[in-house]
């Protein structure tokens, strides 16, 4: 495990920090840094936002081919990412049946990853939200709550650990997509390049220099998000009891 | 005035009905048990006149009002749950602030009604402590308070006490009788421990079958079971030459006297303050006699003595 990621970080600071430096801040590797960036986070807050929605509907509601659906969601998991990302061009592609063209647009690129991160936060919360006390939330009502109250002040904070942990780790995903977007992306420079892609072309160009740089930017930031993701686990049982 | 009145309420899950056409009356500022075995439909009429259930048929005032389509929020009422409902993430202090602060209530004025509260349920000491740091008994009492602070019309409790130890439970029971007489606030009680409905309430309402079998005093219910299950329910129940009766109200004699059947002493067992004596009547018929262990003592039974047994006190009626 180690072995490759010191092969990359030393390959990154093979030329000296300035090398690095200078690989990094170089405008177009800068621009996919942040498109991925940007993307990510825009892409964990919907998903956030969604996620708790189905599974809330998953948990709470009954409807008729309510087991169908869910095991749909783990269709982002299941599919290779190059046929999910195949499935998106020919869907949405200039020569679609949809009535829009998003591919190789940002829009385009954001709705692969909404795709391939969505189970994250959806699986986390639905256990959860399955072993909520149902008699806390008929307390609150009793005490004058309304349902929004309720959610707001009894149920939300109990799911927001794992709304927050399945996030991160859908952040962590969309960070590092590449398969998915690859096609979709169609790669252009400064408006659709994600820094997996800007990596793949560095190799192909053969820049390596740039290529190692910009992964030990996208490596520290996957650990930084590990290590929330267990900082939240660990603040989402303290009242665990 | 907040008395409840229920009327011909009923509910059905599916096909099974929980709660069969009830009646019912819970006097103002009264402490009224619901009494019955596990699956009578205590809680689902609890919960009905609570709101968080809807009935099938029925009507429900509480205070005069007509509530049967009020939703839970807006019923003023009280609830407590058996498995304590506790806000997990809220310490004690928020836990009782909860239902005054989502009114908006004044700081200062939330800040004193708490601070009341955790003293009257005696959890001052424990305001800061989150509900998994508390004991079982604590939880249920900062539930109680949690309950009251918004000075609800009527308080509902489901099983309080079920979840906890035998002596936390004796001791809470207790403490609840002295609150109702301090607070006075219309209280229903459910329970299947006689002995707790009997202890706590001034009316008790025994269930059966989503049926009411009978209403009375504890004492009412006692010398004066409607039929064989309440008299069965609410306390031991014996035969002797065809009538039922209370065990203490069995009479033995050494000598033979008027009125009396002869009997053999099949087994005497010793529980401390009451003494068992086991017995086969005449008629072939086994009987059981409760006794003080005075007197036990005076009459110094063995086990196969032939004693004479009367009744010194039928229940007045007939059961079936
Ligand atoms: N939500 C429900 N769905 C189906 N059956 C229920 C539901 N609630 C209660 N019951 C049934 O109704 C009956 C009465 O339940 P309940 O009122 O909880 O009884 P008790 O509180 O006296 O033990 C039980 O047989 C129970 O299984
Ligand atoms: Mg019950």
């Amino acid at each position: 495990m180690l072995l490759p990621l010191a092969a990359v970080v030393s390959k990154a600071f093979g030329g000296g920090a300035d090398a690095f430096w200078h690989a990094v801040s170089d405008r177009q590797a800068l621009a996919a840094l942040r498109l991925t960036l940007i993307l990510s986070l825009v892409v964990t807050a919907v998903n956030a936002v969604m996620g708790t929605l189905i599974a809330w509907v998953l948990v709470r509601d009954e409807f008729r081919g309510k087991s169908f659906v869910n095991s749909l969601i783990d269709l982002p998991f299941a599919l290779p990412t190059i046929v999910a990302g195949l499935t998106l061009l020919a869907l949405y592609g200039p020569r679609g049946p949809a009535p829009f063209n998003i591919a190789y647009t940002r829009i385009g690129v954001a709705t692969a990853l909404l795709f391939v991160t969505l189970p994250f936060v959806v699986r986390a919360v639905q256990p959860v939200l399955l072993t909520l006390d149902r008699e806390s939330e008929e307390a609150a009502e009793s005490l004058g709550a309304s349902p929004w109250v309720t959610f707001r002040r009894v149920i939300l904070p109990s799911l927001m650990p794992a709304i927050l942990s399945g996030g991160a780790l859908a952040f962590a995903r969309a960070l590092g997509e590449f398969g998915s977007i690859v096609l979709i992306a169609g790669n252009l420079p400064f408006r659709t390049e994600l820094a997996s892609v800007f990596i793949y072309g560095s190799i192909q160009s053969d820049d390596t220099q740039a290529a190692a740089a910009v992964s030990v930017v996208l490596l520290l930031l996957a650990l930084v998000v590990r290590g929330l993701i267990a900082a939240l686990d660990r603040w989402g049982r303290r009242h665990e009891g | 005035m907040t008395g409840i009145v229920v009327s011909d309420v009923s509910k059905s899950f599916g096909d099974f009905v929980a709660v069969d056409d009830i009646s019912l009356t819970v006097p103002d500022g009264s402490l009224t048990a619901l009494l019955g075995p596990s699956g009578s439909g205590k809680s689902t009429l609890l919960r009905m006149i609570a709101g968080l259930e809807e009935p099938g048929a029925g009507q429900i005032v509480i205070g005069g009002a007509d509530v049967t389509r009020t939703p839970a929020r807006k019923r003023e009422i009280g609830f407590v749950f058996q498995h304590y409902a506790a806000f997990k993430h809220m310490t004690v202090r928020d836990n009782v602030a909860f239902g005054l602060e989502i009114r908006r209530a004044d700081r200062a004025k939330i800040r004193s009604r708490v601070d009341e509260l955790l003293r009257l349920v005696h959890l001052e000491a424990y305001a800061k402590r989150y509900p998994s740091q508390l004991s079982g008994g604590q939880r249920q009492r900062m539930a109680l308070a949690r309950a009251l602070a918004v000075e609800p019309r009527v308080l509902l409790l489901d099983e309080p006490f079920g979840a906890l130890d035998a002596t936390v439970r004796r001791d809470l029971r207790a403490w609840l009788r002295r609150l109702h007489d301090e607070v006075s606030v219309t209280t229903i009680l459910v329970t299947h421990d006689q002995e707790e409905a009997m202890e706590v309430a001034g009316q008790i309402v025994v269930m059966n079958g989503g049926r009411i079998e009978q209403v009375g005093s504890p004492r009412e219910l006692y010398e004066a079971p409607a039929n064989d299950f309440v008299a069965g329910f609410v306390g031991p129940v014996t035969e002797l030459a065809g009538s039922k009766l209370r065990p203490h109200d069995v009479d033995i004699r050494i000598d033979p006297v008027d009125g009396a059947m002869e009997a053999q002493v099949r087994r005497v067992t010793h529980l401390g303050f009451e003494v068992r004596v086991e017995l086969e009547a005449g008629d072939g018929r086994r009987l059981w006699a409760q006794l003080t262990r005075e007197e036990a003592e005076q009459l110094e039974l063995m086990d196969g003595q032939i004693v004479y047994v009367r009744a010194s006190r039928r229940m007045p009626v007939a059961l079936a």
